[in-house]
């Protein structure tokens, strides 16, 4: 496997596009930083989500509404993320493909794509449900509903931190 | 200048400055507490200059928003200023050298004074727009002009990686 990697790896870097992205100087931190823009907006999307369900924000706002609000911008956006990384492993093919914390974060993403769709879709098809969480009577009331989502917005906010981590951690662990 | 030469001196010369440059896991670790901090920073911000510029959660009155959001925005900035401050002082010298590594400090003052001006002159009349979908010219040109300074404040930190040479990209 490792060896198959290296070699695709090869092949990658003796590209023409991969030739341009390491010799023209601008190109990596230009695209790194788009990369991290992104990051910062799918990020922040998906924490302030988390803390409206942990009650840390917008308490007086619906969780769906908050949820329609924040949630959808993640998608796209995280199609700018694949464009500009796709590119900086075009780049530089072994900093990320013979690297195993590249791996670890693209695990941890597969992981909170899953946990985002999971709370985005449940919050929108039990929808009424939330809107009633703003009424005093039932606002204190905490249901097994209300238990799992803030399990899921926990595990979110861990698995998306280890991701920033794993990401930062990509350049001290590359091959030399 | 030769006092501000001598604090610097004094935080490099630091115990602590000294674990932070010789450890090869604490400069990473305090690098990606800064990242988790300066994402979010920026991204709480850009929810403030969306809706300024009547793009994003328009329904909102922009005082609730602001109220809701700044706690998130200042806690997160906490963090990036005090990992931002323990990178800096692991290699004092070297970071003021850096024209990126000044620029980003002036972006980041440019950003609060934005900030500053708009809460101070233009938003004194508020109460009588902030429901509105768009808000007037002003609001939509501090909105504007907050991204432009954090996109350029990242972009900054990201080439100071890049023109420092003993440190990792």
């Amino acid at each position: 496997m490792d060896a198959a990697l290296s070699e695709f790896s090869k092949w990658l870097a003796a590209t023409s596009l991969s030739h341009t992205i390491q010799t023209v100087g601008w190109i990596i931190p230009t695209l790194q930083t788009i990369h991290i823009l992104s990051v910062a907006v799918v990020f922040s999307s998906a924490v302030l989500v988390d803390f409206r369900i942990l009650r840390l924000f917008e308490r007086d706002v619906p969780l769906p509404q908050v949820t329609r609000r924040f949630l959808p911008t993640i998608w796209p956006v995280l199609l700018i993320l694949l464009l500009t990384g796709s590119l900086l492993i075009i780049g530089e093919p072994r900093r990320s493909l013979l690297n195993s914390t590249f791996y670890l974060k693209m695990a941890l993403l597969v992981v909170a794509i899953l946990l985002t769709a999971v709370l985005q879709g449940s919050i929108a098809s039990s929808s009424a449900s939330w809107e009633k969480d703003r009424s005093r009577r039932t606002a204190g009331k905490v249901t097994a509903g209300k238990i799992l989502a803030r399990i899921l917005a926990t595990a979110s906010l861990l698995v998306w931190c280890g991701i920033l981590f794993a990401g930062r951690w990509i350049a001290y662990t590359q091959a030399g | 200048m030769s006092q501000f030469q001598d604090l610097i001196a004094y935080f490099e010369d630091s115990g602590l400055a000294d674990s932070i440059r010789e450890n090869d896991v604490l400069f990473p670790l305090i690098e990606s507490v800064h990242v988790v901090a300066i994402c979010l920073v920026v991204g709480s911000i850009l929810v403030l200059d969306l809706r300024l510029l009547g793009l994003a959660s328009i329904h909102r009155p922009v005082s609730r928003l602001t109220a809701a959001i700044l706690p998130v925005t200042w806690g997160a900035f906490a963090v990036a200023a005090t990992s931002g401050f323990l990178l800096f002082i692991s290699n004092a010298t070297k970071y003021l050298a850096n024209g990126y590594f000044v620029a980003k400090i002036f972006l980041i003052c440019a950003a609060g004074l934005n900030m500053i001006i708009f809460h101070g002159i233009s938003a004194k009349d508020l109460p009588q727009w902030e429901k509105e979908p768009s808000p007037p010219l002003r609001a939509r040109l501090a909105g504007a002009l907050s991204i432009l300074l954090w996109i350029a404040v990242v972009a900054c930190g990201r080439w100071i990686g890049f023109t420092m040479q003993e440190l990792s990209q």
